[in-house]
């Protein structure tokens, strides 16, 4: 997932979808986010590579919109609503995610098990 | 009984000396072959042939068999008994008395001619200014007031000389050099020929001539002071100043226990530094004490004892046609020592074992020993009180000096500290006298028990035993480089005394290329480390 400054980044991402919550003034998501790139990368206890300054899930609150949409926690988001997630500061992020004119937020997000799954599919069905 | 002159690098008797002694150390050599075999059983001998080690052994064996008085009687003579201590001394009593009556011989000379060389250098300049007064005063010039004002700044200079002379060689010698010092060789061979070459210059010129320019003459000899103050500024750069610049550190061992010290040096000649290296000695190293080295002597032993060689087949292995009678005999040991050394490896020993459980119980029962000493010295001590001088005039009991209140309060704890002397081997450093010196200066300074147990908890450097027990006073160098030749990279050479010797060895301290790196103070800036958690 560590990306080489000048070659486009590939990954394998999974496309979630949740429905922001009304929750007395505000709208949650029920999760929350660590990382940017005016972040320290070597205290982030999700990437793989401690160069990474993406944005990561690193809580999610049992039983909130992101649970119930599938987020995982250690998840790097990549995209937001179609914009890009990973060469952004720590408060656009937030900023992107909570925008209070937008209902949904459909994230595209990638963890290193996808990876996995799309590697073993790959090996059961050899290319002829 | 050997009757060689092994002349030291360090004796107590001599001054400097200036003759080399090629043949003295060839022959040397040659002694010292024939003296190994007939010195007693203290020294250390490599090669044991196989039956030695079962006797020895026993001998060692006997010695921790001592009953607890104070004048112990041994009936074993071994190596550390007191008995052998006693004719070592014998041996070497004789050799200092040999080596003084030599040594002073060469001192005298060396005196007689550094003296003879001081008066004619101090005796010259007077002797240009008086001359001329002396055989042509008719023909002589008046002498002006820059004359006379020369006098005055002869005289001074000469004043200086001699004052600066005194302070850098009038002082007492440290010690006896194998040869000679070549700086101050050279320095007075430096002297004479300037000094000649004046006189020769002043008699063609001046007396020959009878010149009768009274103020050139008195220039003259101002000329010579001035040089001669110059040689004495060269006298201290070579002599002096040119090793305090360190370049070199040594690495000083000790061969029978090993204990190493490592020191710092400038540019010296071998035999400066294995002076410098000798005094060091005395202050940094522990005393040796020769009974610590039983134990690894019988463990060596044990190690060979326990395999001999048979020759089953009493045939000889294939010696060549025309080759020497010994090179089969050779040959055979050759084999047999590496069928020892093959066995050895084989075999199982538990020698280790013997050696960890030893020297657990033995450190068990040293700290028992000095916790009993010490309490023992505590208590002795809260007997007396140091009085005040208001005190004294109304004491009530009798009142004692120190050396009779040091008697007093010895014997409740003389048996807790003869038990532990004995256990930690040094029983032979301390005499009862010595330590009950040490009690009464230990009580007029009002020091603590703690203070007076000190010098015998550990071992002290060897200067501060008396000097019988030092065991190391006279010195041989032993070079393969001459002796006057500088000190360099690698250079190895050993100083060897009666029972052991010090192994020195040199390294050069690298050269040293610094760059700078400037630093603007204003560029130190810093910044906060963000990690921050934002819930959506």
């Amino acid at each position: 997932m560590s990306f080489v400054p000048g070659q486009p980044v590939t990954a394998v991402v999974q496309r979630i979808e949740i429905q922001k919550l009304q929750q007395g003034d505000n709208l949650i998501l029920g999760f929350s986010i660590g990382g940017g790139i005016d972040q320290d990368p070597g205290q982030n206890p999700f990437s793989e590579d401690k160069t990474d300054k993406g944005i990561y899930v690193t809580r999610i609150t049992p039983g909130g919109p992101a649970d119930v949409a599938g987020l995982m926690m250690g998840d790097k988001i990549m995209q937001v609503n179609g914009w890009d997630m990973t060469m952004v500061t720590h408060d656009r992020a937030r900023k992107r995610l909570t925008k209070k004119n937008e209902g949904v937020v459909r994230l595209l997000v990638t963890r290193k098990s996808l990876e996995e799954v799309v590697k073993q599919s790959m090996n059961k069905y050899p290319r002829q | 009984m050997d009757t060689e002159s092994t002349y030291s690098g360090y004796s107590y008797y001599s001054g400097r000396s200036r003759s080399s002694h090629r043949h003295g150390e060839r022959s040397r050599d040659h002694h010292k072959s024939r003296s190994k075999d007939s010195r007693s059983e203290k020294s250390v001998t490599i090669n044991m042939p196989p039956a030695e080690p079962l006797l020895g052994d026993s001998a060692v064996r006997g010695e921790p068999v001592q009953d607890d008085n104070w004048g112990e009687t041994t009936t074993a003579v071994t190596g550390t008994s007191e008995h052998s201590l006693s004719q070592e001394d014998i041996v070497r009593i004789t050799k200092d008395l040999e080596d003084s009556v030599g040594l002073d011989c060469r001192r005298y000379l060396t005196l007689t001619l550094t003296v003879i060389l001081g008066l004619l250098v101090f005796l010259t300049p007077l002797a240009f200014l008086v001359l001329p007064h002396l055989l042509w005063p008719e023909k002589l010039q008046g002498c002006g007031t820059a004359c006379e004002g020369l006098f005055i700044s002869v005289a001074f200079k000469l004043l200086i000389l001699l004052l600066a002379i005194w302070a850098l060689f009038f002082r007492p010698p440290r010690a006896g050099l194998p040869r000679v010092f070549v700086f101050r060789a050279l320095l007075a061979v430096l002297v004479l020929l300037l000094v000649v070459s004046y006189w020769l210059f002043y008699g063609v010129r001046i007396l020959d001539s009878q010149d009768e320019n009274y103020q050139g003459i008195v220039q003259y000899a101002v000329s010579l002071v001035d040089a001669l103050l110059f040689i004495h500024y060269l006298a201290i750069v070579l002599l002096e100043l040119r090793q305090l610049q360190l370049c070199f550190s040594v690495c000083v061992t000790r061969s029978t226990d090993g204990e190493t010290r490592h020191y710092n040096l400038g540019q010296l000649s071998i035999q400066r530094a294995a002076l410098a290296i000798l005094e060091h000695y005395y202050c940094d190293f522990p005393v040796h004490n020769p009974a610590l080295l039983s134990a690894s002597k019988s463990r060596a032993a044990k190690h060979l004892a326990g395999l001999k060689v048979y020759n089953v087949d009493g045939e000889c292995p294939e010696a060549p046609a025309e080759g020497p009678g010994n090179n089969a005999a050779a040959g055979l040991a050759h084999s047999q020592s590496r069928a020892m050394i093959a066995a050895a490896a084989r075999r199982r020993d538990s020698s280790h074992n013997e050696l960890y459980y030893e020297e657990a119980e033995h450190e068990r029962r040293v700290r028992k020993r000095k916790a009993r000493l010490v309490v023992a010295v505590e208590e002795a001590f809260t007997h007396i009180k140091h009085m005040q001088e208001e005190e004294q005039k109304k004491a009530p009991g009798d009142v004692m000096d120190p050396r009779e209140a040091a008697q007093a309060i010895f014997p409740s704890m003389a048996r807790a500290l003869q038990k532990y002397l004995r256990t930690t081997k040094q029983q032979h450093c301390h005499s009862m006298e010595s330590i009950q010196q040490h009690l009464a200066f230990c009580i007029t300074n009002s020091m603590t028990p703690k203070a007076f147990l000190e010098s015998y908890l550990t071992p002290g450097p060897t200067l501060r035993y008396s000097r019988d027990h030092w065991l190391a006073r006279q010195w041989t160098l032993i070079s393969e480089a001459s002796v006057t030749s500088g000190l360099k990279d690698g250079t190895v050479f050993l100083l060897k005394c009666v029972d052991f010797s010090l192994v020195v060895t040199s390294k050069k301290i690298p050269y040293i290329q610094l760059s700078e790196e400037y630093i603007d103070p204003k560029s130190h800036k810093f910044v906060l480390r963000l990690q921050s958690e934002t819930s959506v």
